[in-house]
């Protein structure tokens, strides 16, 4: 419906009551008779637990109630969520720790939870804690994944040898060992890809209510996904479903983090049980640090085979990960399931991969933008320049010359892709010429006159999106004709309501304003899985799409009967009779259906629908990413001053949206490549990021104007065409800002620079290379 | 012990009992049980909670409910006109995608309309110079400072 259609820049249906402070997060909620609780956190990375002293907490000022992990263990409730299904290297089953809310015995990272105050007030359960006495015997302890599975490094669980968690291979390795024995020139690099943390604008929190008439737990809580959230804490509950609500309201940013089922999930509901009343905890800030799961860190020691013309023979990469103290479903994910990146869009015949996933006294991982799609677009971006530099092959050209072309799609890489649309010649030429690549040697001459030290970098990469799975999407009329969309999927701010409501508007011609949008509560919600892995466009976009397609299916036929004829048109919302031109809107067919008068014979009332979708095969978003910025050779200051991006996210459903996500995937991106990094102390393994005083956020000043183009390839893996677009700034944003670093210091002879590259560390990497040639 | 304060809160006076400690942000979120304005640090770095203290931008989180005694507040709840209509600021948030979660909007949204007041006119540079105590995860700032510069004009022109 015109302005509404799907494609239309349509402005967002959620914003005005956001604007307006009508947000309802869930720490705007208050239910009377709520306490607060807060959490004993360890102080160290790995300590024996010799005794907890709660006395004195108890009987402080307005507490009601103060837990161990004797209360957990005696709660009937089990393990939190855990990860499995992988194995170790020798086939044997993955590690898979115990993983209590409250530890046992033992805490193995800075920010464990030990033990939770309830109180009257959140300064009185503050005050409790500080009242817990615990007599700690301090361990050993590792939280680098480089060195956790050396031989000696110290043990988090006694029976987990070398803190390996599982082992991953992925790819041939008789073909890649065979192409390496004939290459011409092999690239060999390690790259390591720090540690970063969502930082979510609004930290996580709970608040949990066991209603004892009813026996029935409600947790309010911020999340990406409520029906799986509800299966996987019932599972730790140890009750059906059906006694379990999950309610979401509006998320304050995820991006993968919010997406498990945490111990303070646990804490507020035990917490509840024991006191009768409903119990809220929101993590402070500070406290976010050590407490939230964090995202990438791995050591990637990888290898490119190519021949005397440059093309790439075989590709080998050996991948340590970083598990962290326990695993959820999905911290193992990260290391694995996007592996398919390295392959690139590139010809590469023979690859392979073979991972270690490693424990450390760190905090659990999660799915963090990108997922592992970041990491792999890295590795095989960087590799890609450094061998165009050994070559002395131009970046854009050692790219072309190796990418897969449109007519030998679909194309199963040397991975697990099987590609099956994509035109990147196209892409590449169209951002090469949105940048001016020909002019840049004449703005680097420039720019060095003014100390200015000039580079350009690009990267193409591509990644999966919407991985098989399936989605719910339930349409409801009302008596008048009015809408209530419900759909599985949960927003973080990437605007469902909006697409959503687009796509019923433009089916059922219903205006937006007629349409109500619910989502993330699983007392309404009927089916589906949730948000995440760049899903939601795909498979909750076409699963909307073929509830309001059943609607109408059904309102021809209501429509049919009521106007006396065989057949109606359907258009715009309005249903026409051919022979007489009478006709009904669909709001008209809607209200009658509620009448069991205007129903063909034999025909159930009522005009809803709902509708399960699912796909079998992923869709591969793709762009390329070109970076210019400057280092300021007296500081090593960066700026960044053009930045152009064509993306290929197949249909595009709006493309207001779509530029907001991938402006928002590169800013998280280049902070982690310029700025952010979480640090733990080598020796005592203290987070030593933990305020945003030290874990340093992007701002404003540090982006340039961002240009964005599409060139959209649509996929038939779905019925709408679209591709991912969540994850895919980000994938772009790390290597095309590394590349454009080298090339800035190339002249210095520099072929690398970690990540982040502040301009402490860039300051140093010239003096060194300038000392190096004096 | 308890303090009594009073102020003017979105055009209305209102009163309450407070501990000495309690933050403005408390007070308004808590107290008034206006949750527009949010927490998104305890460092005040991320400016989630910024409100206008006598039509000036302050950070609600790093000031005293007591400090603001007697002095006129604005929170997001009331920048738009009676009937709803969005402020200038908020259309233009709106128009250029400036919000994605909305958790760090109406402190963007207070610091927008500050800064369009103190400096009409600003170009991109200046705006994304002003924005350093305001920090956004999900836009990359785009739609914000381009919001900002777009009803800055158009408050500019109301203006004249």
């Amino acid at each position: 419906m015109g302005e509404f259609a799907i494609g239309q820049p349509v402005t967002r249906f959620e914003d005005p009551r956001l604007l307006r402070g009508g947000g309802r997060y869930v720490d705007d909620l208050a239910i009377p008779g709520m306490l607060y609780g807060q959490v004993l956190r360890s102080p160290h990375a790995h300590a024996k637990i010799k005794s907890i002293d709660i006395s004195k907490a108890k009987a402080a000022p307005g507490v009601a109630a103060v837990l161990v992990n004797e209360d957990w263990a005696n709660s009937g409730f089990g393990d939190l969520p855990r990860a499995e299904g992988k194995k170790k290297r020798d086939g044997s089953p993955m590690y898979r720790p115990h993983f209590p809310a409250l530890a046992k015995d033992k805490v193995r990272y800075v920010g464990d939870p030990v033990a939770f105050v309830v109180a009257d007030t959140v300064a009185q359960a503050q005050d409790a804690v500080e009242l817990i006495e615990v007599d700690y015997e301090i361990l050993p302890n590792v939280t680098s994944v480089a060195l956790g599975s050396q031989p000696g490094a110290p043990l988090l669980w006694d029976d987990c040898e070398n803190n390996i968690c599982f082992v991953h291979l992925e790819g041939n390795k008789d073909k890649t060992d065979e192409a390496f024995a004939k290459a011409d020139h092999i690239i060999k690099k390690r790259f390591v890809i720090t540690r970063v943390t969502a930082a979510t604008m609004e930290t996580r929190g709970s608040i949990g209510h066991y209603d004892q008439a009813a026996d029935r737990y409600t947790i309010y809580t911020t999340l990406q996904r409520a029906l799986n959230f509800r299966e996987e804490l019932a599972e730790t509950l140890n009750i059906p479903e059906s006694r379990l609500r999950v309610v979401a309201g509006d998320i304050g940013g995820s991006f993968g983090m919010k997406s498990g089922v945490f111990n303070e999930v646990g804490l507020v509901l035990l917490g509840s049980k024991v006191t009768g009343r409903p119990v809220k905890w929101v993590c402070t800030r500070s406290e976010s640090f050590i407490a939230d799961a964090h995202g990438r860190d791995n050591v990637s020691d990888a290898e490119l085979a190519l021949d005397e013309n440059g093309m790439f023979m075989g590709l080998r990469v050996h991948n340590l990960v970083n598990m962290g103290a326990y695993t959820q479903p999905g911290t193992d994910a990260g290391a694995y399931s996007n592996l398919g990146t390295l392959a690139g869009v590139y010809l590469t015949p023979a690859i392979h991969v073979d991972v270690t996933a490693v424990y450390t006294n760190t905090n659990i991982m999660r799915p963090f933008r990108g997922n592992g799609r970041p990491e792999a677009a890295f590795v095989i971006e960087r590799l890609v320049d450094l061998a165009a530099d050994e070559l002395g092959i131009d970046p854009a050209e050692i790219r072309r010359r190796n990418m897969i072309p449109p007519e030998k799609m679909p194309f199963q890489t040397g991975l697990s892709f099987n590609l099956d649309c994509g035109e990147f010649e196209k892409v590449l030429d169209q951002s090469l010429e949105m940048v001016d690549y020909k002019g840049f040697e004449g703005r680097r001459a420039e720019a060095r006159k003014r100390g200015k030290l000039r580079g350009i970098g690009m990267s193409y990469t591509i990644e999966k999106a919407a991985a098989p799975g399936y989605e719910g999407a339930e349409v409801r009329f009302d008596r008048t004709g009015s809408v209530t969309l419900i759909s599985g999927a949960v927003t973080h701010g990437q605007g469902h309501e909006t697409v959503f409501k687009q796509i019923v508007s433009d089916t059922l011609g219903i205006h937006p304003d007629e349409i109500h949008y619910l989502q993330g509560d699983t007392d309404q919600v009927f089916f589906g899985e949730g948000t995440g892995g760049s899903r939601t466009a795909s498979l909750g976009g076409s699963a909307v799409k073929v509830a309001t397609g059943k609607v109408v299916d059904k309102a021809k036929k209501i429509a049919a009967h009521m106007l006396g004829v065989d057949e109606v048109d359907f258009s715009e919302g309005v249903f026409t009779a051919r022979e007489t031109n009478r006709t009904l809107s669909m709001k008209d067919v809607a209200r009658a259906a509620m009448s069991p008068k205007n129903m063909p014979q034999g025909m159930e009332l009522g005009l809803n629908a709902t509708a399960a979708y699912n796909t079998t095969r992923q869709n591969y978003p793709n762009g390329c990413h070109i970076v210019e910025l400057e280092i300021d050779e007296d500081t090593g200051q960066v700026e960044m001053d053009r930045y152009v991006v064509v993306d290929d996210v197949g249909t595009v459903l709006n493309p207001l949206l779509l530029k907001g996500q991938i402006i928002g995937g590169i800013s998280q991106g280049v902070g982690q490549m310029l700025m952010e990094q979480i640090r733990f102390d080598p020796q005592d393994g203290q987070n030593l990021t933990g305020s945003f005083m030290d874990y340093a956020m992007p701002h404003a000043e540090l982006f340039p104007h961002i240009d964005i183009k599409s060139h959209p390839v649509p996929t038939k893996t779905n019925i709408l065409g679209t591709k991912g677009a969540g994850e895919a700034g980000c994938v772009g944003a790390l290597p095309a800002v590394a590349n454009a670093l080298v090339d800035a210091l190339s002249h210095l002879g520099v072929t690398h620079v970690d990540m982040p590259a502040t301009p402490e560390r860039l300051w140093r990497i010239m003096q060194e290379a300038k000392a190096g040639r004096a | 012990m308890d303090i009594e304060v009073k102020m003017t809160v979105n055009g209305k006076a209102v009163s309450g009992k407070v501990e000495a400690r309690t933050l403005l942000v408390q007070f308004i979120r808590e107290h008034l049980r206006l949750t527009g304005t949010h927490v998104g640090c305890d460092t005040t770095q991320c400016g989630c909670c910024v409100v206008h203290v006598d039509g000036v931008a302050m950070k609600s989180c790093t000031m005293l409910a007591v400090q603001a005694e007697g002095k006129a507040i604005t929170t997001i709840e009331g920048l738009a006109a009676p009937d709803g209509t969005l402020h200038p600021m908020q259309q233009a948030f709106r128009d250029h995608h400036g919000l994605q979660c909305g958790f760090c909007t109406p402190g963007m949204v207070m610091m927008g309309v500050d800064i369009a007041n103190r400096l009409p006119g600003a170009d991109e540079k200046t705006v994304r110079h002003q924005l350093e105590g305001n920090i956004c995860r999900c836009t990359g700032y785009q739609g914000i400072v381009e919001a900002i510069m777009d009803a800055s004009a158009v408050m500019n022109a109301a203006r004249s």
